[in-house]
């Protein structure tokens, strides 16, 4: 079995405002191996992308912090074999991983392009951080690489602005960036969201065919099971700013065991058959930091017993690989609920 | 299937495009180029299209919520498009509309008793205690509490708003709600709460549903006869079950093979489309598809093609279905 190549555990980010310390990542723990594709899925608000800008050292302070747990990286092609965390490296050390190492793409592609800058130049820029090329050589650089990301007429392109192009178009250049170091992590924000579907395949494609052609291990975060299905070789499931359920995909999407995780699967309106009603969780989505005693699923859980109001579940291992974070898989003190 | 109790005949909105110091208009925007079809009492007809394809758009159209550039709009046999402003008035009474933002569409600073008021006032239903009672009993029919009439937008979450949304165009006692991305803004676990409750509501008060969305698995859910648009046009048209068992139009294939799958166990051949969609202010000649459409042939580069029923209810505007007969006049 490859080795992870970044592996996170406990991580605790909160951010510290005039209404309080507000939780928004509180345990989350995960690991990503060589050249895997792994999921996270959640409702807005769980905490995703914070997760997401915490391995990236890019969480807003004030007001955020990592007050606990650690994000290890582990270097695949170095010489040491040992990890580094990513939450007490230098800034310098952590300016070298990001963008070379570990890159990112977020949603919304027009907010992190410049719109000053030709895309060409933005991608040149990206390389020069990071690799010495002539000017020429970033040039020809710039265009294979929109090339490889399947921009028709890169010759052009190259010389043109953000605003020029189409949302599916800069998504594609926001990969090529990303891609342009040829790093070992890609964090992939909600990448589809703001797609159509017809540019939203284009691009999953494009991202799969990056994976296997490079080997790139990618972090996808969405809240779409379908693309969690289409793309990930495993799925973290999160909720109020913890991982809940934890697995490969198979078993996540077709045997999942945390209520939340079922829940979220019936609510779904299926494509291949005919539903009369839908199943709907009651409530609403929680604010992060509103609730702080027991289970954070427990006002909206259709399993849940006292104990649940009272003390906070931990992650428990069902079986190889499979992890839930819910008193009904405990072996011992035989639960009982109502 | 009753009779219709809304036709659509060759609607259009065009949109001017301006440019230059003296912002003189140097084009259109096509945002809505000769659609047609009808809504029958008491279904709930899909629109379906990506980003631009001008969703949006005929909804507002149908309610003269912007003025359509050519077509008419039958409510009832009546041609909303003739009607002056009093009688467009009276008639928005029976036809109601749900925006997706449910934190645009509501006055942050009016309480909710307010905002639901308002549509009583405007159609001069009840004094005002029987308002007030009225707020109440519609907040308890969406699935809130009728002393929340008291609160703020601000103080409910994003699947409340919603909710007070559908309460504000259920309340005049509409005949026909057009319901524009309702649930497009909320997550998934909130989602099925939102088209359940439509659900409810439309079996209780015999409600006719247009239904917008670019989701194809919501539509598919919620409605009984589907239409597909792309770029201003409307391509195909027919149920619920034809459409996903049976889809014609090449564009309506390729969407439908583009929605990734929760289930892992479901494998289906993938139909990337290349390329991405035209512009509609220059959309591209003959069939607006043409540019990406696998099965492109010489003609769809010149010549639009007809929609048609191709089959009982089945509506297509392709080539490659076009039926016998008059085809002489099919250029416009
Ligand atoms: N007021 C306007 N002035 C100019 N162009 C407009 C205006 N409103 C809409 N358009 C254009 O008309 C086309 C159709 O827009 P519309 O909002 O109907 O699309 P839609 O199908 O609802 O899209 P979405 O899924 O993004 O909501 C788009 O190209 C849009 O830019
Ligand atoms: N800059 C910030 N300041 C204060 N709170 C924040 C900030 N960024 C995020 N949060 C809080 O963290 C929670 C999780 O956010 P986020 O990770 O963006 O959720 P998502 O899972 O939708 O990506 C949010 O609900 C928000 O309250
Ligand atoms: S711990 Fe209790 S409330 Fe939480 S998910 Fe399990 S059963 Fe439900
Ligand atoms: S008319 Fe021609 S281009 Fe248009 S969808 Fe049919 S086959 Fe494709
Ligand atoms: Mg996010
Ligand atoms: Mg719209």
């Amino acid at each position: 079995m490859k080795k992870p190549v970044l592996e996170i555990n406990n991580l605790q980010t909160h951010f510290f405002t005039d209404r309080g310390e507000i939780p928004a990542v509180d345990d989350v723990s995960f690991f990503i191996r060589e050249g895997e594709v792994l999921g996270i899925v959640g409702e807005s608000g769980c905490g995703k992308s914070v997760t997401s800008l915490s391995i990236m050292g890019l969480v807003p302070s004030p007001p955020g912090k990592i007050v606990g747990g650690n994000i290890l990286f582990r270097e695949q092609h170095s010489t040491k074999e040992e990890t580094e965390n990513l939450v007490n490296v230098s800034s310098k050390r952590m300016r070298q991983i990001r963008g070379n190492k570990i890159a990112m793409i977020f949603q919304e592609p027009m907010t992190s392009l410049d719109p000053l800058f030709s895309i060409g130049f933005q991608i040149t820029e990206a390389l020069n951080n990071h690799q010495n090329l002539s000017k020429k050589e970033a040039r020809k650089k710039a265009i294979e690489m929109l090339n490889l990301v399947g921009i028709p007429r890169a010759e052009q392109i190259v010389d043109e602005y953000p605003h020029q192009l189409s949302g599916g178009m800069r998504q594609r250049v926001m990969i090529a960036i990303a891609m342009s170091c040829d790093p070992e992590v890609l964090v992939a924000d909600e990448p589809t969201t703001a797609l159509d579907v017809t540019i939203q395949a284009q691009i999953l494609e494009l991202m799969k065919k990056l994976n296997r052609e490079k080997g790139t291990a990618i972090l996808l975060i969405t809240h779409d099971l379908g693309v969690v299905s289409e793309m990930c070789d495993r799925v973290c499931v999160m909720y109020a700013g913890k991982v809940v359920e934890e697995g490969d995909v198979r078993t996540i999407l077709k045997f999942p065991k945390h209520p939340y995780t079922r829940g979220l699967l019936r609510s779904l309106p299926k494509m291949h058959e005919k539903q009369e009603r839908l199943y709907s969780i009651p409530g609403n989505v929680p604010k992060p930091g509103s609730i702080t005693d027991g289970c954070r699923f427990a006002a909206r859980c259709s399993e849940v017993f006292d104990r649940c109001y009272k003390e906070d579940p931990e992650l428990l291992t069902l079986s190889e690989g499979h992890t839930c974070r819910c008193f009904l898989y405990e072996k011992e003190g035989d639960v009982q609920h109502v | 299937m009753s009779k219709p109790l809304l036709e659509v005949k060759k609607l259009k909105k065009y949109f001017d495009v301006t440019g230059g110091v003296f912002s003189r208009k140097v084009g259109d925007v096509k945002a809505v180029d000769d659609v047609s079809f009808d809504v029958y009492q008491g279904e709930v007809l899909g629109i379906v299209g990506e980003s631009g394809c001008g969703k949006s758009t005929t909804g507002k159209a149908l309610l003269r919520l912007i003025e359509p550039t050519e077509g008419q709009v039958l409510f009832e046999g009546k041609d909303i498009t003739k009607m002056n402003p009093e009688e467009m008035r009276k008639m928005r009474r029976d036809m109601q509309i749900i925006f997706q933002d449910p934190y645009a569409s509501l006055n942050p600073r009016h309480k909710v008793e307010k905002i639901l008021g308002e549509p009583l006032l405007i159609h001069g239903i009840g004094d005002k205690a029987e308002r007030k009672k009225k707020v109440k009993e519609i907040l308890e029919i969406v699935g809130l509490r009728g002393e929340q009439a008291a609160s703020y937008p601000h103080q409910f979450s994003g699947g409340q708003r919603q909710r007070i949304g559908i309460a504000r165009a259920l309340i005049v006692n509409p005949k026909l709600i057009v319901c524009d991305e309702p649930v497009s803004a909320l997550d998934v676990s909130i989602q099925s709460q939102i088209l359940n409750l439509m659900d409810d509501l439309q079996d209780k008060f015999g409600l006719t549903y247009v239904f917008i969305a670019h989701d194809l698995s919501v539509v598919k859910h919620i409605s009984d006869r589907i239409g597909v648009m792309y770029l201003g046009r409307m391509v195909e048209l027919t149920s619920n079950e034809q459409l996903y068992d049976e889809p014609l139009h090449p564009y309506t294939k390729s969407l439908l093979s583009s929605i990734p799958n929760p289930d892992p166990d479901i494998k289906k051949e993938r139909m990337i489309l290349e390329g991405d969609v035209p512009s509609p202010s220059n959309p591209p000649a003959g069939c607006a598809f043409h540019t990406r459409c696998p099965e492109c042939m010489d003609i769809c580069r010149s010549v639009r093609p007809e929609f048609q029923e191709v089959s009982v209810n089945h509506f297509v505007a392709c080539h490659l279905y076009e039926v016998d007969g008059d085809n002489s006049d099919q250029e416009q």
